[in-house]
């Protein structure tokens, strides 16, 4: 009973942010300071994922693989497409899950519980437009960059793991990458990141526009927005894969 | 005008008050008073919309506030201004810019306007050249008066206070009683006072509403309230420990 009057709730939220979408004056300054927070101070930490994400598989791809059988530029061209595919889009999710989302909900939270969302409203703001509009943007046009950046990464740590470790050399590796590149690869992967964009930065608003019970209260809003952030990028990757590949 | 209709309001099981029913005339200043957990801040929280009842009705100018359209609930909104017992100020931008918000989204008035008015909104409050300072690096005074330049920053018509002298110290607590009387008396503002602080009931209220046992117990002037028999009422001013 409680899931589906929380679903109610948040389905009802999101109607009305649907809604106030085009007051854009009212969220622009807020939109530009998300693109930020959510973008480009992600940055460093989804390069740092995207590079020993790309690293380890290459060197897992190379211990599972009888290179004497499969040429070994075989590793390039499965690290390249699993990382296009999947893991550049899934790992960056879970990850930003915990730094994106997680602000979220406790920024929303905490406003909540000092009455900063009460103040907003009371001064005649359509408080989800102000708050919860610009996040959710924002992660749904920022998430697909990050994605890119991810990707990127993970096949230079990929490349740079195969050099190093001797497993075979960057031209090879680049060459496989190559072969198994298919540009539809890639719009997969940007839908992905839009869709998680979607659910972590909705989920998260949702979670922290709605905490209750003080600092307590705060706290479990952000554990379980992270957790049922992870849990939806799961199923929504499943869902995706099942539908389009 | 405020008039409040037979106003009940429970949360799940447990009823805060029923048929709750007053009017708060133009220009007047009313304390609601009563224990703490009783439903004083729930009750001020309706005048505004911010929660709404199980039954009744709030009326604000004619407009059945529980009816309106959230436009038009906006519109009403910016009648008011609101000072939240911990302030509520907005902890990503400094003092200056809490006080300047409604300013920069209601108004199109200029820079140069702005700061005249936000600098003349914080002298008001004794607060002048804070404006720069972080809300994290305010004192729980120096919050609640803040709060309170930019509840009236707009010159709203009806101001809420929520507990505005709580946890203040008493000399703090007369500034802001004084603050009170000064916007009542010369910017006409209607005011609404949530306080268990008597001696603040008697320096800033024309009207008492006191709240005991989920219901309206008491409502009059301060006069009739200094010779009002009400065992109930006379319990909490003596609990209170003030002599009127």
């Amino acid at each position: 009973m409680e899931a589906i009057r929380q679903l109610g709730q948040y389905a009802t939220l999101l109607y009305h942010a649907l809604r106030s979408i085009l007051e854009f004056s009212t969220y622009r300054k807020n939109l530009f300071q998300e693109f930020v927070k959510i973008g480009y101070e992600s940055i460093p930490i989804i390069m740092l994922t995207g590079v020993f994400t790309g690293a380890v598989l290459t060197l897992q791809t190379a211990y599972q693989l009888d290179t004497d059988i499969y040429p070994a530029s075989i590793v390039g061209s499965i690290v390249g497409q699993s990382i296009i595919i999947e893991l550049a889009a899934v790992i960056g999710a879970l990850v930003l899950a915990g730094k994106v989302g997680a602000r979220i909900s406790t920024e929303l939270g905490t406003m909540r519980v000092s009455e900063q969302i009460d103040a907003l409203e009371s001064m005649g703001f359509n408080s989800v437009t102000f708050l919860v509009v610009p996040r959710v943007l924002s992660g749904i046009l920022m998430f697909p960059v990050l994605y890119v950046v991810a990707a990127v990464m993970g096949i230079s740590g990929g490349l740079l793991a195969g050099t190093l470790d001797g497993i075979l050399p960057a031209a090879e590796f680049m060459q496989g990458a190559r072969e198994f590149f298919f540009p539809e690869d890639v719009v997969f992967g940007v839908v992905k990141s839009f869709v998680f964009g979607f659910v972590i930065t909705s989920i998260s608003s949702f979670k922290g526009y709605y905490a209750s019970g003080g600092a307590e209260g705060v706290g479990n809003a952000t554990t379980q927005a992270t957790v049922l952030s992870c849990i939806y990028v799961l199923l929504s990757d499943f869902m995706l894969a099942a539908l389009l590949l | 005008m405020i008039e409040i209709k037979n106003l009940s309001k429970s949360f799940g099981k447990n009823l805060v008050w029923e048929n709750v029913s007053f009017n708060i005339s133009d220009g007047e200043t009313l304390a609601i008073i009563g224990k703490s957990g009783c439903g004083k801040s729930v009750l001020l929280k309706h005048l505004n919309a911010l929660l709404y009842p199980d039954q009744g009705e709030v009326v604000i100018d004619g407009h059945k506030l529980f009816e309106l359209s959230y436009a038009e609930l906006r519109k009403i909104r910016q009648k008011f201004g609101i000072l939240f017992q911990g302030g509520a100020l907005f902890d990503s931008i400094n003092t200056f810019e809490n006080v300047a918000f409604p300013l920069r989204y209601f108004t199109d008035l200029d820079e140069p306007e702005i700061r005249k008015k936000v600098e003349k909104a914080l002298e008001m409050v004794n607060l002048v050249g804070s404006g720069d300072k972080p809300t994290s690096a305010l004192s729980g005074g120096m919050r609640k008066r803040v709060g309170l330049a930019r509840a009236i920053i707009l010159e709203p018509e009806y101001v809420l206070y929520d507990e505005p002298t709580s946890g203040l110290d008493p000399q703090t607590s007369e500034e802001i009683n004084d603050l009170i009387v000064y916007m009542s008396e010369h910017l006409e503002i209607t005011s609404i006072v949530i306080t268990h602080d008597m001696h603040s009931v008697l320096q800033i209220a024309e009207k008492v509403a006191f709240l005991d046992q989920k219901k309206l117990s008491w409502y009059g002037t301060v006069e009739e309230m200094r010779s009002s028999k009400d065992s109930s009422l006379l319990d909490f001013i003596k609990a209170s420990e003030f002599q009127i």
